[in-house]
């Protein structure tokens, strides 16, 4: 018999709203420990929305979001930021600082949130994130001299940098070209499995969801329509979800 | 799955109104949050020491050249006024009364909110609509502490620093315009301008640029960290903070100049 994994997100009748325009209508996920979801959805779906509001970027208006056995929004501001470090947040174009180089990016979490560390330990934890997604190369160059896809690298190595339990991925592959997005791909699958963190994957990019996801969550008008694995989410006749799988791999 | 309809906009009052409330809120608790981290150490001193940098340093050519044609102007359009009443051995104390008491400071903080306010403004609005902020503030790095907090103390320190600078840079250029006219030392220069200046004018100079150097840095912050709307916001925002911050200049000057007033 399969033990029952630790849940560390669990989100529970989520709604959200922007004035009279209701993005999230009641949200039901669960992610276990080491488990990668990936959300599937179309522009608009809420789905961005779904990790902000997780990682305290954005506030329900009802339902309930637990993440390590944290209730987020009832959260003081310090337990936010504690909690923060534990929660990775992958932005869908990078949001590398622009005045500071790779080097700096990287080491600027780090030198604020634990600010007993020497130089060398800084320095040796920001060339140890940056062999492990292999730009070390780039550690002296500015955001603007990178390509898009190093971009991404060196966004996710920002968060890798704090060592988290969670992973939040908001478009991974957005914008890059195929070969930038399988390095992506499989840096997300050697994330999980080198750092054994748990992922959520915002995507509309069914190859990243096949490579990367233990088990697929497709959202349409703000709800969960269809969950598991991805030939079970597209075994189906729902036409939404039939027109989905065809733009992607047809 | 039942839709929830609970979450249908409610306004206490009407849309408008409560949009009025709610923005005074979000900018007073944003003004209050500087005095907050102003009692909650560790400083970045170092960041606050790179910003006084651009802010000063990168103001200093515009500022100096602003301060010489004020110098030399006031005294070439004030000496015939003057010369009719046979009272132009006293253009150094008009000259020193009007540079420290009023155009030192007012000038001072007009050229800043236009060069540092916009600069800030645009700087943080482009970090806004990137996201940039945002990754600050989930990776618990305290962006309001890192960004907001070191560019307003920073302003603080150098918007007097400037005005001093001004005021130097405009009795020069005074100096050489009367020098050039009439046989005077600059030591005699020196002492019949500052003749008619007491502690109190060089003090209530002195708050008045740190009060203006607050709502520059202040306001240009605000701003940039409330951008909306991508690049169109950005250029809002910049043009916002140095329209915003010249209009509380103009209303602070009245004021300061009214409550200085009662002391003398």
């Amino acid at each position: 018999m399969e033990t029952e994994k630790e849940i560390v997100i669990d989100i529970k009748g989520l709604y959200k709203s922007f004035g009279n325009n209701h993005v999230l209508k009641g949200v039901d996920l669960q992610v276990a420990r080491g488990e990668n979801v990936v959300v599937l959805g179309r522009s608009g779906t809420g789905k961005s929305v779904l990790i902000k509001i997780i990682c305290g970027l954005l506030t329900q208006d009802e339902g309930s979001v637990i993440v390590l056995g944290e209730d987020v929004k009832n959260l003081s501001y310090k337990k936010l930021e504690e909690l923060r470090l534990k929660v990775g947040f992958s932005f869908q174009l990078s949001a590398l600082y622009d005045s500071m180089t790779v080097k700096e990016n990287i080491a600027f979490p780090l030198k604020r949130n634990f600010k007993h560390l020497s130089k060398k330990e800084v320095n040796d934890r920001v060339d140890a994130v940056l062999n492990s997604v292999s730009l070390l190369k780039t550690k002296d160059q500015y955001p603007a001299e990178l390509s898009g896809g190093q971009k991404k690298r060196i966004g996710i190595a920002r968060t890798l940098v704090l060592r988290p339990e969670i992973m939040l991925y908001d478009e991974p592959t957005a914008g890059l070209d195929p070969i930038s997005s399988i390095e992506i791909n499989s840096l997300i699958h050697n994330i999980k499995e080198e750092f054994s963190v748990s992922s959520i994957i915002i995507t509309h990019d069914l190859v990243c969801a096949k490579t990367t996801g233990d088990r697929l969550v497709m959202m349409f008008d703000g709800v969960v329509q269809k969950e598991g694995t991805f030939e079970e989410v597209f075994d189906s006749d729902d036409e939404r979800i039939k027109s989905f799988y065809e733009y992607n791999f047809t | 799955m039942e839709i929830n309809t609970a979450t249908k906009e409610k306004y206490y009052l009407s849309k408008r109104a409560d949009g009025f409330f709610l923005n005074i809120t979000d900018t007073s608790r944003f003004v209050l949050n500087y005095f907050v981290q102003l009692l909650r150490p560790p400083y970045e001193f170092s960041e606050i020491v790179r910003q006084c940098y651009k802010i000063g340093c990168n103001s200093l050519p515009l500022i100096s050249l602003t301060g010489f044609i004020i110098g030399v102007v006031f005294t070439k359009q004030s000496r015939p006024s003057l010369s009719d009443f046979g009272a132009a051995s006293w253009l150094p104390s008009l000259i020193g009364i009007a540079v420290f008491r009023a155009l030192a400071p007012l000038v001072t903080a007009l050229i800043c909110a236009g060069k540092v306010g916009s600069s800030i403004g645009a700087e943080l609005g482009a970090m806004k609509v990137t996201e940039q902020i945002e990754a600050m503030d989930v990776s618990a790095s305290k962006p309001y502490k890192y960004l907001v907090f070191t560019r307003v103390t920073a302003c603080v320190f150098m918007v007097p620093l400037l005005m001093l600078f001004t005021s130097f840079v405009a009795m020069m250029g005074s100096f050489i315009n009367i020098s050039s006219n009439e046989h005077i030392s600059l030591a005699t220069f020196i002492a019949n301008a500052f003749d008619k200046i007491n502690f109190l004018d060089f003090k209530a100079s002195l708050i008045k640029s740190v009060v203006f150097g607050f709502t520059i840095g202040m306001v240009a912050c605000y701003k940039g960290f409330n951008t909306t709307r991508g690049t169109e916001g950005v250029g809002k925002a910049a043009n916002a903070a140095v329209v915003t911050s010249m209009y509380l200049i103009f209303i602070e000057e009245l004021m300061i100049v009214q409550i200085i007033g009662w002391f003398r």
